[in-house]
């Protein structure tokens, strides 16, 4: 079983972000990149069934700007096999992105594509679904428990009510709950072997798909600001002002 | 054109953010359809029906619809596309599990979780965790749209008389076979709609200590939240995550225990009416956001708020 796997380079979880002063988008120069942290739970699992005999190949692909091939290289450093790059510039949209993804499965042929759930970026949660749909593969989306099963998964998501299982025939996509698993980290040596692994590279626009944004980003700005608080000193004073002054109990 | 809203619904009752999600595309358009899939769901049609605001519903069935499969309801909703402008959902585990799928299907870039609507054609949506908002003006000829539900009020839940409309099934889609659904039941408020959410986190230390957090909630009937911190480290079930990858509320009062308020917690709790923080850690992100901080061991600060609590004639419920 060959996996493929779809990982987004993105400023840290860990910034601090800040709006442009032109209102244009965020600050990402000089800002600290990782990859999307559910993405990392998709390649730890997809390295997870290959050290456990049911896959033979991992194979990670990015899309986005030359600097997103140290996603894909970190990926090899965890246990990816090889890489490919597809080279974008600007925005793109999650469409976009699943256009492309197609592309590339139906040259790799995978048996299975992971990737997160939602970029925490753009926060859109779209991609894994809509590649699914242009495929017209099963979709096991927000996965927490992934089990196969001769030809078959067995998925446990995360849903609003609690837990739902689903079986799905392989091929298939999944998209990745940061309850999945606990992603390693790369030691010195993988980082080094990685370097050697080969990494594809491909420009969008050699894969024939219309990659132009629909939508217009008319302007990004700093959400409000919430008005400073106060520390109060003892719980007395804490349910007194609850009480009486913001009135909520 | 009108608006398609898809309701959601367990086949006998809608849920709730139906009615959210009922305002929210009545902001973009007067005209507001809505369908139902489902099995045996005619009393959720029914419920759908007397939506003041919906003018016509509707109604899909088949067996193969009774557990909400996207892979079945994506292309009923595809077919039905033609007569709309805007295809409308909440941004809720539903919504987002199907909404992309529909979306892809017609060749549609979709707006995920809008807070806003400015325009038939521009939305607001909150971006990298709620840390900068975005306004967005889709330039496809149909929108697909999932909203944010605790930023649009629910509509009224009666009084309205909408003609119930059949509509044919589509086929089975076999390569997917829902197995089982573990829903945590509670006589609680519901963490997405609740007045009073109180939420514990790593500082509560262990899942048995989440009973100062259950005694809390009972006294001020409120839902019961949790940082990822806590869920990961099994103090709670993941249905109580709020957070930018779990839910998002937006109560009256918000009670944070515990929880040094990482940036992904923020995201979900940040535009609460009041944010109370009990922290003994003084320099937590979360006082950045509470408007009433108490920097206190936590396993004293609780029972005491309990007994001052008990002080108290009344209660808001």
């Amino acid at each position: 079983m060959k996996i493929l796997v779809a990982v987004k380079r993105v400023i840290d979880y860990n910034v601090q972000i800040r709006v442009k002063e032109d209102n244009t988008g965020v600050v990402t120069d000089n800002v600290k990149m990782s990859t999307n942290p559910p993405d990392d739970n998709a390649i730890e699992e997809a390295v997870k069934i290959k050290e456990a005999g049911k896959a033979t190949e991992v194979v990670a692909v990015s899309i986005g700007e030359e600097k997103a091939q140290e996603t894909v290289r970190k990926a090899l450093a965890v246990g990816a096999d090889r890489g490919i790059l597809v080279k974008t510039e600007g925005i793109i949209e999650p469409l976009a992105v699943s256009k492309l993804l197609q592309k590339i499965v139906e040259k790799e042929k995978p048996d299975l594509v992971f990737m997160g759930k939602q970029a925490i970026d753009d926060d859109c949660n779209q991609t894994g679904q809509m590649l699914s749909a242009l495929l017209n593969w099963p979709q096991a989306t927000f996965a927490s428990k992934i089990e196969i099963k001769d030809g078959k998964l067995e998925v446990t998501r995360e849903i609003d009510e609690g837990l739902e299982t689903i079986e799905i025939n392989v091929p298939a996509i999944v998209t990745c709950d940061l309850r999945l698993n606990e992603p390693r980290y790369a030691s010195l040596p993988n980082i080094m072997k990685a370097k050697k692994k080969p990494i594809e590279q491909l420009n969008a626009s050699d894969l024939g798909v219309d990659i132009t944004p629909r939508i217009e980003q008319v302007k990004v700005e700093e959400p409000p600001k919430r008005k400073a608080g106060i520390k109060v000193s003892s719980v007395a004073e804490l349910v007194q002002k609850l009480k009486n002054e913001a009135k909520v109990i | 054109m009108s608006v398609l809203l898809i309701a959601e619904h367990n086949n006998k009752e809608l849920k709730p953010f139906t009615l959210n999600a009922s305002t929210a595309a009545s902001q973009i358009d007067d005209d507001v359809h809505a369908v139902i899939i489902g099995h045996n769901c005619d009393e959720a049609a029914k419920a759908l029906s007397e939506l003041p605001l919906i003018k016509k519903v509707i109604q899909v069935e088949a067996a193969h619809y009774e557990n909400f499969v996207a892979e079945n309801f994506a292309p009923v909703i595809v077919k039905l596309a033609e007569n709309y402008s805007h295809i409308i959902s909440s941004a809720n585990t539903f919504g987002k599990n199907l909404m992309p799928r529909i979306a892809a299907a017609l060749d549609t870039s979709q707006i995920s979780d809008i807070i806003k609507v400015i325009a038939p054609d521009t939305f607001l949506r909150p971006i990298y965790a709620g840390n900068a908002f975005a306004t967005v003006k889709s330039k496809d000829a149909k929108k697909c749209v999932t909203i944010r539900p605790t930023s649009f009020d629910p509509c009224e839940s009666s009084g309205g008389s909408a003609p119930i409309e059949k509509a044919d099934p589509g086929e089975e889609f076999a390569k997917t076979k829902f197995i089982k659904r573990e829903e945590v039941k509670s006589d609680r408020p519901e963490l997405g709609t609740a007045r009073v959410v109180v939420s514990g986190g790593r500082g509560m230390q262990s899942g048995d200590n989440f009973k100062l957090i259950t005694s809390l909630a009972d006294k001020l009937n409120a839902a019961i939240g949790a940082s990822r911190a806590a869920v990961d480290a099994g103090y709670i079930s993941n249905d109580h995550q709020v957070g930018q990858t779990g839910k998002v509320v937006v109560p009256d009062l918000y009670i944070a225990v515990g929880i040094s308020g990482a940036i992904q917690h923020l995201a979900g709790m940040k535009e609460s009416k009041v944010i109370v923080a009990i922290n003994k850690d003084g320099e937590a992100p979360i006082f950045s956001v509470a408007d009433y901080g108490l920097e206190a061991d936590l396993f004293e600060a609780v029972p005491q708020f309990l007994e001052e609590l008990n002080k108290l004639n009344t209660i808001q419920k």
